[in-house]
């Protein structure tokens, strides 16, 4: 089965973890991703600058291991992001910003890709809130 | 044929981003075409009464709402019992939209393919 995964919440919410957790477990069990897309909040899981504690799961590490390791599709929502302050090298030159937090395997694209992961996927699973 | 999608707004006015990238996906979604509903619950019945959003110090919403028609994105709903609930009065809605119980909000999810709920 294609699960396109939409991801709402920020990596310091337990529905963020849970989102990543369900992913894995959708290929575990042999089925596919067909995109990953992160709105609101949720495009903090693609910053490369947040810093977490020693002893506390590093959700932008392990969410940017499990996109590069599976080569899915992940696509962040450009207009969040940019609200947001997470942005790719080419938003950085464009908006005269001095640093960027976006790197590949993430791609700032805008709200078409989410409804076309929900409407070529066998399933959209959302995942917000606390 | 597309599947169609249910929006479920929750949120007040004056509750930060969530309303606004709510009906940024409709107002998307509205532009591939697609057969979308929006259903306005629990606090997001606020967002029908034309806040004062200057007060607020945030855009106004109430241009995206009327936006939405344009859009093809027609068929908004409001939970009754939330109107209810918080005094409001479903005839004073901007846009106007149609009133729905407890019953037909269950039909209108089990109509739709996907929802979304911000």
């Amino acid at each position: 089965m294609q699960f396109a995964i939409a991801v709402f919440s920020a990596p310091e919410q337990a529905s963020n973890r849970r989102a990543l957790r369900f992913a894995e477990a959708v290929l575990a069990e042999g089925h596919a991703i067909s995109r990953l897309f992160f709105y609101q909040a949720g495009v903090h899981s693609a910053s490369s600058q947040q810093v977490t504690a020693q002893d506390e799961l590093d959700l932008p590490r392990a969410w940017h291991e499990f996109v590069t390791q599976h080569q899915l599709d992940a696509v962040v929502c450009i207009a969040a992001a940019l609200r947001r302050g997470q942005l790719n090298q080419a938003e950085a030159e464009r908006y005269n910003r001095d640093g960027y937090s976006v790197q590949t395997p993430w791609e700032l694209s805008g709200l078409g890709q989410l409804h076309d992961a929900a409407q070529s996927a066998d399933r959209l699973i959302c995942f917000g809130g606390p | 044929m597309s599947k169609s999608l249910l929006l479920v707004s929750r949120h007040a006015p004056c509750s930060g981003s969530t309303p606004r990238e709510l009906l940024d996906i409709a107002l998307a979604g509205g532009a591939f075409d697609l057969p979308i509903s929006l259903l306005f619950l629990d606090d997001g019945v606020f967002q029908l009464f034309t806040p004062n959003f200057a007060a607020l110090e945030q855009k106004n919403l109430s241009a995206n709402l009327q936006a939405l028609p344009m859009f093809g994105v027609e068929q908004l709903y409001v939970a009754e019992r939330c109107l209810r609930d918080r005094g409001l009065d479903s005839t004073k809605a901007q846009p106007a939209v149609q009133c729905l119980d407890d019953a037909a909000i269950s039909a209108l999810y089990a109509s739709h393919d996907l929802v979304i709920t911000l």
